[in-house]
């Protein structure tokens, strides 16, 4: 089962280094980790979701590492999720029209259009990319880049007001 | 007038500000400039012979002594030579903190002259470790690592600096205050929790208290002590709790596990409640955890909350300090019904007491028995000394057979099972405890990996004592050959005499005495009891075939003990 782990650490070089390394260390399996800024510039926020059947280990061995500053597991349906893919779809020009329509129903959105391929940029929930991906599956995808997930809790006090009450 | 340092000397002025009084390492490259305001500084410095000898030397040191240990080295060959040293105190939790040093700033990743990826290598075995990149950061980045390698689950903390960094200079200022958002060690227990536990131990027909390092490393065998007793619980203790409470207590069984005693492996696993303190269910103790101590229910006092349920499902999960929560359950007992006498349980404990002893036998015209130079040398020293030991058949019956009555002085490496470890962390207890006598009780396989260190503890005047347990071989290893490979000799039996022990302790600068036979062992002890300006070193010419039991083989049920050779052969499926 993949869980949604978001983990607030401090902004110093090598953070990432020192989770990625626990994870390896703990043989825990990372399925998408991404890192970036938040609106405090001391804290970095990091997006893990984790194949496995428990979390309370990870999530202690998360907190052990000095620079990690708060660690919530979100239960399923209590964040929001969100993903971002370019998708390049073989498109010879006499099915362009057919995938355009597909593509504005999942709300992707053209991004570049070559001579026999057109890339598609989908972001949202990871239901909305997995389904975009199998609908051009019969047309042939061609090449793929996927971020990993972000996520906040829904209704979430601020960064600020959440470090007080930890 | 503010005052410029350069980063060399703000490094040891900040040593000196955390009351460091000594430093085990060796000097290099990237590290030269670090060693200059030595000279001057009020810190002794002890020059390794080795790096891993420097940084046992700082655990040793820290283990007799509660302190940090501080061990600095130059980079690249020098900082791989610490590893095994961090990850041995990182898994004992041992407080400790390595200053490496590394190429400049400039030159990081170039693969420069003596580069390693220190911080990188350095990362998963200790509790923290921090490359320093500017001057600036030298006075709070030591504070930290003190900070660090002291409080909560201690451990080793590293840190690595640039020789730019330690060449460039700084108007001198007192670290600021510590500002680690995310480090918050426990110290108290829940109260609700607490009184659980009190619940549970009152009902209990079958309690053991299961004591592991922690309370060493909390300083809690007085608490631990009134709590037992009142509880009327019998207890027993880990390789890394020895001496964390006195043998001589009826309520101590001693110590369970792959080897350990008969009474307290057992009274672990018919256990209906474990009061399991600072210690942390390692599969020495547990053998197959899914069949360990299976009527059990579980308290679990640990200042790590990762410990808790890591292993072992805990009832009552308590996160705290060993000393403060113990104090709380001590507070929270007031007033409550005195505790049950629970004659069955602790009869049924004396029967295996006096059915399953530990025991050897000495024949007098044999060959020596290692438990019997163990007996002689407690016998002589009165028990009063401090035992550092190696890894092994000679570490087993160290701690079998000697009776700890006082923490901090049973100093081993448990966790990783360092061989090589005893000679060098003889010398860091000895130097952190003059006054007490240290003995070394180590292999002859272990001698040969860190014995140089013999040279450090004669020149540096810090005279330890080295009962050398000559088995002529692996003995450990050897075991395992002859009990799960049909007695297969593979690459375990060391030359009877080489090198020779006694000219070797001689040409380190030391006192070398052999003991060949059983009466020659009290005499030769007593003559190294006499020796205390120098190290000495006893080889004693040990039975090569002898075999250390009780013996729960590997993964295997605590309920399959085996007591001797032929015990252990009907135990052993044969599929
Ligand atoms: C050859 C060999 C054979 C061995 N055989 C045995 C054997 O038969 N029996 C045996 O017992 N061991 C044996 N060991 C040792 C074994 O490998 C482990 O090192 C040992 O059992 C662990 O001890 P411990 O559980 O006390 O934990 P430690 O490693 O001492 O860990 C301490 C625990 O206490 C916690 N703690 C730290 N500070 C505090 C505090 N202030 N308050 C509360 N909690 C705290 C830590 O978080 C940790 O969980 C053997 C080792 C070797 C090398
Ligand atoms: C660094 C290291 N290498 C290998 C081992 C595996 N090992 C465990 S005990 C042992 C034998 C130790 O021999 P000795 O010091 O003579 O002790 P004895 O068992 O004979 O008492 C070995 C090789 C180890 N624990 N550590
Ligand atoms: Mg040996």
């Amino acid at each position: 089962m993949k869980h949604v782990i978001a983990v607030l650490v401090e902004n110093k070089p090598g953070v990432l280094a020192r989770v990625s390394t626990m994870f390896a260390r703990r043989g825990f399996n990372i399925h998408s980790l991404t890192v970036g800024p938040t609106e405090d510039p001391t804290l970095s926020r990091m997006t893990v979701v984790v194949d496995g059947p428990e979390m309370e280990q990870i999530v202690k061995q998360l907190y052990k590492l000095v620079h990690t500053v708060k660690v919530t597991e979100f239960e399923p349906g209590t964040a929001v999720e969100r993903e971002i893919m370019l998708v390049r779809v073989k498109a010879d020009p006499k099915r362009r029209g057919e995938i355009l329509d597909a593509a504005r129903v999942s709300e992707a959105k053209a991004v570049d259009v070559g001579a026999s391929t057109i890339t598609f940029e989908v972001v949202g929930p990871p239901e909305r990319l997995a389904d975009f991906l199998q609908l051009m599956a019969t047309y042939g995808v061609v090449a793929l880049a996927k971020s990993g997930r972000i996520a906040l809790a829904r209704d979430q006090k601020s960064t600020k007001k959440q470090l007080k009450s930890a | 007038m503010p005052e410029q340092l350069s980063g060399a000397q703000a490094l040891i002025r900040s040593l000196e500000h955390e009351g460091v009084e000594i430093i085990f390492g060796m000097p290099g490259g990237a590290i030269l400039k670090a060693y200059d305001p030595i000279i001057e500084s009020p810190i002794r410095h002890v020059l390794a012979r080795h790096e891993q000898g420097a940084g046992h030397m700082a655990s040793g040191y820290a283990h007799a002594t509660g302190r940090v240990g501080v061990a600095m080295v130059t980079s690249g060959p020098a900082a791989t030579n610490l590893l095994t040293a961090l990850q041995d105190a990182y898994m004992d939790s041992v407080p400790m903190v390595a200053i490496t040093g590394q190429v400049a700033t400039t030159s990081i990743g170039n693969d420069a002259f003596q580069e390693a990826h220190t911080w990188g290598m350095s990362m998963p075995a200790t509790k923290h470790n921090t490359l320093i990149t500017s001057v600036e950061e030298i006075p709070d980045t030591v504070r930290e690592a003190f900070h660090l390698a002291s409080t909560g689950r201690k451990g080793p903390v590293l840190i690595d600096i640039p020789k730019d960094v330690l060449a460039d200079t700084m108007t001198w200022h007192r670290p600021g205050e510590i500002k680690l958002p995310g480090y918050r060690p426990a110290v108290k227990g829940h109260v609700r929790q607490v009184k659980a536990a009190l619940d549970l131990i009152e009902t209990s027909q079958r309690p053991v208290l299961y004591i592991g390092g922690g309370v060493v490393a909390a300083g809690a065998t007085a608490e631990l002590k009134e709590f037992a007793e009142r509880i009327n619980a019998p207890m027993v203790t880990t390789l890394m709790a020895r001496g964390a409470f006195p043998d001589s207590h009826p309520l101590n069984l001693g110590m369970p596990g792959m080897h350990g005693n008969y009474t307290a492996t057992t009274a672990l696993q018919r256990a209906d409640l474990l009061i399991t303190i600072g210690a942390r269910f390692d599969d020495r103790i547990t053998g197959d955890p899914k069949r360990f101590a299976p009527e059990a229910q579980v308290i679990h006092i640990d200042i790590d909350p990762a410990e808790i349920g890591k292993i072992r499902f805990a009832d009552v999960p308590i996160v705290g300090d060993a000393k403060a929560v113990i104090t709380q359950l001590l507070e929270q007992s007031e007033g409550r019904r005195p505790a049950p006498a629970r004659l069955p349980w602790f009869e049924a404990i004396r029967e295996w007491q006096t059915n399953y002893p530990l025991a050897y036998e000495q024949d007098p015209d044999g060959p020596i028995q290692q438990q019997y130079v163990i007996e002689e040398l407690h016998r002589i020293t009165g028990g009063d000394a401090t035992i550092v030991a190696g890894v092994g058949q000679h570490q087993m019956w160290a701690s079998q057979f000697w009776g700890f009555e006082e923490p901090r002085r049973w100093i081993n490496s448990g966790g990783l099972g360092t061989m090589g470890y005893a000679i060098p962390a003889a010398i860091g207890a000895k130097v952190g405890t003059p006054d007490e006598l240290v003995w070394a009780i180590d292999g002859d396989g272990c001698f040969q990996m860190t014995g140089t260190e013999m040279i450090t503890a004669a020149v540096e005047h810090i005279p330890i004592k080295v009962a050398l347990l000559n088995n002529e071989s692996l003995g450990m290893v050897k075991q395992w050959q002859h009990l799960f490979y049909d007695g297969r000799l593979s690459e375990t039996e060391l030359h009877p005499h080489t090198p020779d022990f006694v000219k070797f302790a001689e040409a380190c600068g030391g006192v070398g005495l052999r003991a060949d036979r059983p009466e020659d062992v009290a005499r030769v002890i007593e003559e190294a009891m006499a020796i205390n300006d120098q190290p000495v070193l006893i080889e004693f010419r040990c039975d090569p075939e002898a075999m250390i039991f009780p013996m729960v083989p590997a993964g295997g049920s605590n309920d399959d003990i085996a007591m001797s050779r032929e015990d252990f052969m009907s135990v052993e499926d044969p599929a």
